[in-house]
């Protein structure tokens, strides 16, 4: 809430600013009886700007400063037998002086953390009025200078350009930005995994059975049971993709061929935004229809032939996953049939063949690179796909081919490992990271591969 | 080659011959496509007939009349409407003694049963009421609560009064109370007070979604006034300022790619940036919004690059020739002319937020929160989480209400998508 208000007053000053800069160059422009180089709304706006930017980068700062400061602040107040201890963590520590801080209290802190959280929030309302005080300076200081800026020669609207321009330079780096930090925060960890648990062992091994290092500790039986062979996710999710692509590729390559080659143009308008309402559909919604009507409708109708379809299968959640999936191969191989141009087909009707032999022999062997890339897009969609493999298809790591029990994917590892309380450190925690980087580097790489593959094609027709 | 050459009689008998089979096999991918595409329809329809037969249910819920008497002694004994006189009054003792006077049981053990049969929130329910309605006191008056959740789904028929009383959740004597109940007429079935107005709760009688649902405004909200400007800002510097150049055609590339990430992939960077090294707190809906916002960011650049894409240079030549500068082009003309397939983009891409679910579980979205957010920095949860988190719940009457929250969520993103849809059907401009 302080934190609003501060920006609120930060505004209001900003737009004392505006004014002040508009009434100035338009007093100039009434004096000299000759107008400026710019309009007079633009020296306003550079007043504001100006007295703005700058004030929130000092804003900026010290909001997300003074946390780091205090955290290093607060290390002289920890006493020496607790650093000195074995089992010393800064950051919990840290994290228990902030929970007192909050008012959150378990059990009994030792009356050290009391008073480092007594400082703590005395150092807290320090920086709030040092806060209030250099953000007002800042901006009544940029504002006067700016103002004092102003005069017949001034080209304010040049220099508002400027300022937008660098505004929006800067936020096309977001993007970049967002990419980085994908990175930075998944690769580092996951080589932090990496230098525990080997490489080949993680990539070849054929058992998945994570175990925290408390657990391992409090000897329960579990030590040095750990085990992370990746082998059976990969499976597992290639089993789940196989299964979804069994039943899109065929109900969407149909789709795609009856809407651009068949269906009239009333049909097409109602049947394809009907599609789409499938991608549409949240997958968390996709994850509660597999795992409450189709497992225990396959599981029912499996037992009156006498399978034994797992409650978890595999089945259930390819399936559903390959419905969600539809809508990504019909609109797409649509696309790609569509632009493939209207003489190869005249051709073919010219030499007295059906649409069928049309379709088969022409469209569709023109339009196959685009039609692979689509279906490698919608694989890559499955293997990413979290919600409906962590609510239908189990978290038992076997490595089978058979789509009745059920499996795992690497996507609800991750969030199974991740979900809830972690510990940071630990070789299980770690792995997640090491999953989520197998997860880029293959999802990545298919969507090259397809975007590739459709550029390619494309440049043949135009 | 197989060149033989053959009359032209010959030929044509050959065509007439292979024609009828040729047809039938055109007629038959025609059917294939049929076939698909009312699969496809099926599936939908079959998806939605699943959850919205559940769900209808789900906002419905049993309730039982009791009479009240509302003692100010017992209810507030301290006499000021305290929230501690409250506590100390005893109002679902007094909702107990109106039950048994009715039901008549016997003994510690019959007793202990027939408290089961209301649910837990009774108390809350009268306090409420008084505090609402102090005139209330002194005065005998119906009041409707809702059944235990068990109850609930025996009424509903899920329980079955056939099977053995050992496999079974409520005993024969609670059968018995509740057919005593129904022969007075004071067991009703009503639209539920609490699915809308309700926030999580352990008791799926009294569990709501209105805690969840505003945590997804609030979310949505964090999102959007992120995403849209910032966007926005990207596409208009690719498009229409930055020059074709290294730099430029790798920030492309890189959105792109972070089209195709996967979502819980950027769950991982919130709860490894956010979380971690800016020491932000779990489960507020700031954090949550931030990493939707870097999620639907790339839909957001690729669909208004598109739609600056399709208004015409010629504008831009008009504009450039009475003298206006770049900037001025571009938000006097381009913005405007380009606003609509912008918005489209943007609502496409904040009902893709709304239903996202994987990110906001890594960045701890799935506490169990009972208070309802009132900012930002609140804990708190969305819809589709607290749909993944009711699916995982055992009661029977979860399931209804875990529906109904799918309703909601549905008919909110059908409306944002159909909104776009008039959108784009109304104020694009065909060039």
């Amino acid at each position: 809430m302080f934190n609003f208000y501060l920006l609120a007053g930060i505004l209001l000053i900003s737009f004392i600013f505006f004014f002040f800069g508009y009434i100035r160059a338009r007093s100039l422009v009434i004096s000299n009886q000759k107008n400026l180089h710019s309009l007079v709304h633009y020296y306003g706006i550079f007043s504001l700007l100006a007295c703005l930017l700058p004030t929130l980068g000092v804003f900026f700062i010290l909001t997300v400063g003074d946390d780091f400061l205090f955290a290093e602040l607060i290390k002289e107040f920890i006493p020496d037998h607790v650093i000195n201890s074995e089992n010393y963590n800064f950051t919990i520590i840290l994290a228990q002086i902030n929970n007192s801080v909050d008012g959150l209290i378990f059990g009994t802190p030792p009356q050290w953390i009391k008073n480092a959280s007594e400082i703590w929030k005395s150092w807290v309302h320090k920086s709030q009025t040092l806060t209030v005080i250099v953000c007002f300076l800042t901006a009544i200081i940029s504002g006067f200078l700016s103002y004092k800026k102003i005069n017949r020669e001034f080209r304010s609207r040049n220099a508002v350009e400027k300022i937008i321009i660098s505004i929006m330079a800067l936020s096309s780096v977001i993007a970049i930005l967002t990419t980085i930090a994908i990175i930075f925060s998944v690769f580092f960890e996951a080589m932090r995994f990496f230098a525990l648990i080997p490489f080949d062992e993680f990539l070849f091994g054929t058992v998945w059975n994570p175990q925290f290092e408390g657990a391992e500790r409090a000897g329960s039986g579990q030590e040095g049971l750990s085990q992370y062979g990746a082998i059976p996710l990969f499976a597992g999710t290639f089993l789940i993709s196989l299964i979804a692509l069994c039943v899109s590729v065929p109900v969407g390559l149909f789709s795609a061929i009856y809407l651009s080659e068949y269906a009239s143009s009333k049909e097409r308008a109602f049947f394809k935004p009907l599609l789409e309402v499938l991608a549409g559909i949240p997958t968390v919604v996709y994850g509660f229809f597999a795992a409450l009507t189709v497992a225990p409708f396959l599981r029912s109708s499996g037992s009156i032939f006498g399978l034994d379809i797992a409650s978890e299968s595999a089945l259930a959640a390819g399936f559903v996953m390959g419905i969600m999936i539809i809508p990504f191969i019909s609109s797409l191989s649509d696309d790609v049939i569509n632009a493939v141009p209207q003489s190869l087909r005249d051709a073919g009707y010219g030499l007295g063949s059906t649409k069928n032999e049309t379709v088969m022999k022409i469209v569709l062997p023109a339009a196959l690179p685009g039609v692979v890339a689509s279906v490698i897009l919608a694989v890559s969609r499955a293997v990413g796909e979290t919600m409906i493999v962590v609510m239908a298809a189990g978290l038992a790591a076997n490595l089978t081919a058979n789509p009745l029990e059920a499996v795992t994917t690497v996507t609800s590892q991750i969030v199974t490992i991740l979900v809830g309380d972690q510990e940071f450190e630990s070789a299980k925690t770690l792995s997640a990271f090491a999953l989520a980087l197998t997860l880029i580097i293959i999802t990545l790489g298919m969507n090259f591969y397809a975007l590739h593959v459709v550029k390619k094609y494309r440049e043949q027709y135009e | 080659m197989n060149n033989k050459i053959i009359s032209p009689l010959e030929a044509s008998s050959k065509v007439k011959n292979s024609i009828a089979k040729r047809r039938a096999k055109d007629n038959r991918l025609r059917l294939y496509g049929r076939i698909s595409i009312s699969l496809a329809v099926c599936f939908l329809l079959f998806l939605f007939y699943s959850i919205f037969s559940k769900g209808y249910s789900g906002f419905f819920q049993y309730y039982v009349t009791l009479d009240i008497n509302f003692d100010r002694e017992r209810i507030d004994p301290k006499g000021d409407l305290s929230e501690n006189s409250l506590f100390d009054g005893d109002a679902s003792v007094i909702v107990n003694e109106s039950l048994f006077s009715i039901i008549q049981p016997t003994g510690r053990k019959e007793k202990k049963q027939a408290k089961k049969i209301v649910s837990s929130g009774k108390d809350i329910r009268i306090t409420k009421m008084v505090k609402n309605n102090p005139s209330l006191f002194g005065t005998i008056t119906k009041v409707k609560f809702a059944l235990d959740d068990d109850i609930d789904s025996f009424l509903r028929g899920y329980i079955k009064r056939e099977t053995p009383e050992s496999e079974r959740r409520i005993s024969n004597k609670v059968i018995e109370y509740v057919d005593k109940l129904n022969e007075e007429g004071r067991i009703t079935y009503e639209f539920s007070d609490y699915i809308l107005s309700g926030s999580a709760s352990g008791n799926p009688e009294m569990a709501g979604i209105k805690g969840a649902f505003i945590g997804s405004m609030l979310t949505l909200s964090v999102c959007l006034l992120i995403s849209f400007p910032l966007g926005i800002a990207t596409a208009v510097y690719l498009e229409e300022i930055a020059k074709k150049n290294k730099i430029t055609e790798i920030i492309e590339v890189n959105i792109n790619n972070l089209a195709a990430v996967p979502s819980v992939v950027f769950g991982i960077m919130g709860l490894a940036i956010f979380i971690s090294i800016f020491g932000m707190p779990r489960s507020i809906p700031l954090v949550g919004g931030m990493v939707l916002a870097l999620m639907t960011l790339p839909t957001i650049i690729i669909s208004s690059r598109a739609a600056i894409r399709a208004v015409p240079p010629s504008v831009r030549d008009a504009a450039y020739g009475i003298g206006a500068s770049k900037i001025q082009v571009i938000f006097h003309h381009v913005i405007p002319l380009a606003m609509p397939g912008m918005l489209t983009g943007t609502i496409i891409g904040m009902a893709q937020a709304l239903g996202e679910t994987a990110p906001l579980l890594m960045i701890g979205m799935v506490a169990f929160i009972v208070d309802i957010p009132n900012s930002i920095v609140d804990p708190g949860t969305v819809l589709p989480v607290q749909i993944f988190m009711w699916a995982d719940f055992a009661e029977r009457m979860f399931v209804q209400k875990t529906s109904a929250a799918i309703i909601v969520l549905l008919v909110f993103l059908i409306s944002m998508n159909a909104f776009a849809v008039y959108l784009r059907k109304k104020l694009e401009r065909r060039w």
